[in-house]
């Protein structure tokens, strides 16, 4: 089974974010693999294990995501290729980069696409359903569970809490919701073996795309952070007091009740 | 310029969302004296219409096919497609739920559009329409725009205001004709998980455990607060990691994102990926032992105590209050 995974570089979860002049400072923060992505390439692992077949995991970014692209190969991808954005001159978004995989996907042969449910920095989750419609091929979103048996695939999705159990087929594009598995952390062996493992850069000429036609839709006019929060009230007395003082605020102070 | 702009309704458990009345007045907005056109796919779709144009469309268009019963990627895109096309709309707006975000993105790359994601604000001045959304799960926001053409967004539920409901207004329900054909899913089965079926996201208080709750047991004493005010009830990623709550209630950055009127953290310390998911709720109360926990730096209103004390005592105050 050919297996293709899409991945993002994204800011750690335990980072804060500082913001100068509307643009979000890097500088010194720890960088990872988009934590829904993970579930995407533990899946990839074991449909590799189970069916056989070969994992590659592409990222679009720049030489940066080499790092996390090497994680990958670690915890066990096969392959990684890098769509390198760094002379990409006009803007990038969800649509440039779903474009950008798109065309490569298009020359690949796969039979599986996995991603993560959304990504934890930009949260808009676009850029899978947008390569699933883009190859013209069949998705499901926020998967908590899949089985492929030949063409045949059962799959449970997570809606809003509730569970859906849905039978489709390859070729087919999954997003990974947690719960779905328990990402594997790279393991010694796995850190040497990665370090031989093929890492292919690509750019958008090799992909044959046109920079004006794939630029971004969409324009960001400012980032900023929102108004800090002011202490709140720690209530004292006996727990009987605080409670009904509690209650008294909720409905007269705040009127949320 | 006044705008032609197409609003996908939603139904859930045979209502409306509350989102589909967010996303109409998002759309009278970017409408800017233009037309507000629902759409509305599903059983018996007809009979929701006219709630739809009192609380702010000019008319609807529904479809009522077998194959639009059960949501499905294929289906509700090809349908909506279609309505796309017989309508051309210079500006659509669909709720950011489980479906909304599955198809949006589809339907924009057929369109060869933008489309700007769980937008919690939008502005508009003259021909500028400026959508406001969180970054970093509610770290950070950001301001955006489409470049040109099509204003296409998906609205966050629970943010926007909905417009008063006017019963007195009155619009066209036409049934379309819509052709879905090749559906290459098949929902075999849904279940039910949530209680009481209230949504994390769209619920207006939600009570939430965290390590401190100590058990799956444990979890039955916020349940009860819960029943008690109509809440839902979330979980921090301790809570889900420990196997005390399903996945499905994680609250956090690598969870769900809420922006409820009122949150009640119980033993909840409050790490920074949680803070993310949770700290742009309107009123935030802390319930915990730990007179230092982070969860007290964001919360309006603090009890430091023993939850398994607290909680009980809060629930028949409130089952006092509220009878």
């Amino acid at each position: 089974m050919n297996i293709f995974v899409l991945m993002k570089r994204t800011f750690d979860t335990e980072e804060k974010i500082v913001i100068n002049d509307g643009v979000v400072d890097e500088e010194g923060a720890e960088f990872i693999i988009n934590p829904y992505d993970e579930y995407a390439i533990e899946e990839a692992i074991v449909l590799r294990d189970e069916h056989g077949g070969e994992v590659t995991v592409v990222t679009v970014g720049d030489e940066e995501a080499e790092k996390e692209l090497r994680t990958a190969l670690a915890m066990g991808a096969d392959k990684a290729v890098l769509i390198d954005m760094e002379d990409f001159d006009e803007e990038i978004d969800h649509f440039t980069v779903a474009e950008a995989l798109t065309a490569y996907l298009k020359e690949q042969d796969y039979d599986i696409i996995l991603g993560g449910n959304v990504a934890v920095d930009d949260g808009a989750g676009q850029v899978a359903p947008r390569v699933a419609e883009g190859l013209g091929i069949n998705q499901v979103t926020t998967i908590t569970g899949i089985q492929v048996d030949g063409e045949k695939v059962e799959i449970e999705r997570d809606v809003e809490g509730d569970v859906e159990k849905i039978e489709t087929s390859l070729p087919l594009l999954v997003t990974c919701q947690q719960g779905l598995n328990e990402p594997r952390y790279p393991s010694l062996p796995g850190i040497m073996k990665a370090k031989k493992k093929p890492l292919d850069t690509l750019d958008i000429d090799d992909l044959d795309l046109d920079e004006e036609e794939i630029a971004a839709k969409t324009k960001t006019l400012d980032k900023y952070l929102p108004p800090e929060k002011g202490a709140g009230k720690v209530l004292e007395g006996e727990i009987d007091e605080q409670v009904n003082e509690l209650v008294s605020l909720l409905k007269n102070e705040a009127k949320v009740i | 310029m006044a705008k032609k702009v197409l609003v996908l309704g939603e139904l859930k458990g045979g209502e409306l969302r509350n989102v589909t009345f967010e996303a109409i007045a998002a759309a009278s907005q970017v409408a800017n004296g233009g037309e507000v056109v629902g759409v509305l796919f599903g059983e018996n779709a007809s009979s929701h219409a006219e709630k739809m144009i009192h609380s702010g469309a000019d008319r609807v268009l529904v479809a009522e096919n077998d194959e639009l019963k059960q949501f499905t990627t294929d289906a509700y895109t090809q349908a909506f497609l279609q309505v796309v096309e017989s309508e051309k709309p210079e500006g659509i707006m669909i709720g950011h739920t489980s479906s909304g975000k599955d198809i949006a993105p589809r339907i924009a790359t057929k369109l060869g559009a933008g489309l700007i994601s769980d937008a919690v604000d939008v502005e508009v001045n003259g021909d500028d329409v400026v959508f406001t959304r969180p970054i970093y799960s509610g770290k950070a926001f950001e301001k955006k725009q489409i470049e040109e053409g099509l204003v296409f967004a998906t609205i966050r539920p629970n943010n926007i205001a909905p417009l008063e409901e006017d019963t007195a207004r009155t619009g066209d329900i036409t049934t379309v004709d819509v052709d879905i054909k090749d559906l290459r899913t098949i929902v075999k089965e849904v279940v039910k998980k949530t209680s009481g079926g209230i949504d994390l996201a769209e619920a207006s208080i939600i009570v939430s455990g965290g390590r401190g709750v100590k058990s799956a047991e444990g979890f039955k004493t916020l349940e009860e607060l819960a029943e008690v005010l109509g809440a839902a009830v979330g979980a921090s990623r301790g809570a889900c990691d420990a196997g005390y709550c399903d996945y499905s209630m994680q609250i956090g950055q690598t969870g769900k994102v809420v922006t409820p009127d009122l949150y009640i953290a119980c033993g909840i310390s409050g790490a920074i990926q949680h803070l993310a998911g949770m700290s742009n709720s309107k009123v935030i109360v802390a319930i915990n032992k730990d007179p230092e926990a982070p969860i007290f730096d964001v919360a309006d209103y603090g009890i430091v105590g023993d939850l398994f004390d607290v909680v009980p005592k809060l629930t028949e105050a409130f089952k006092k209050e509220l009878a």
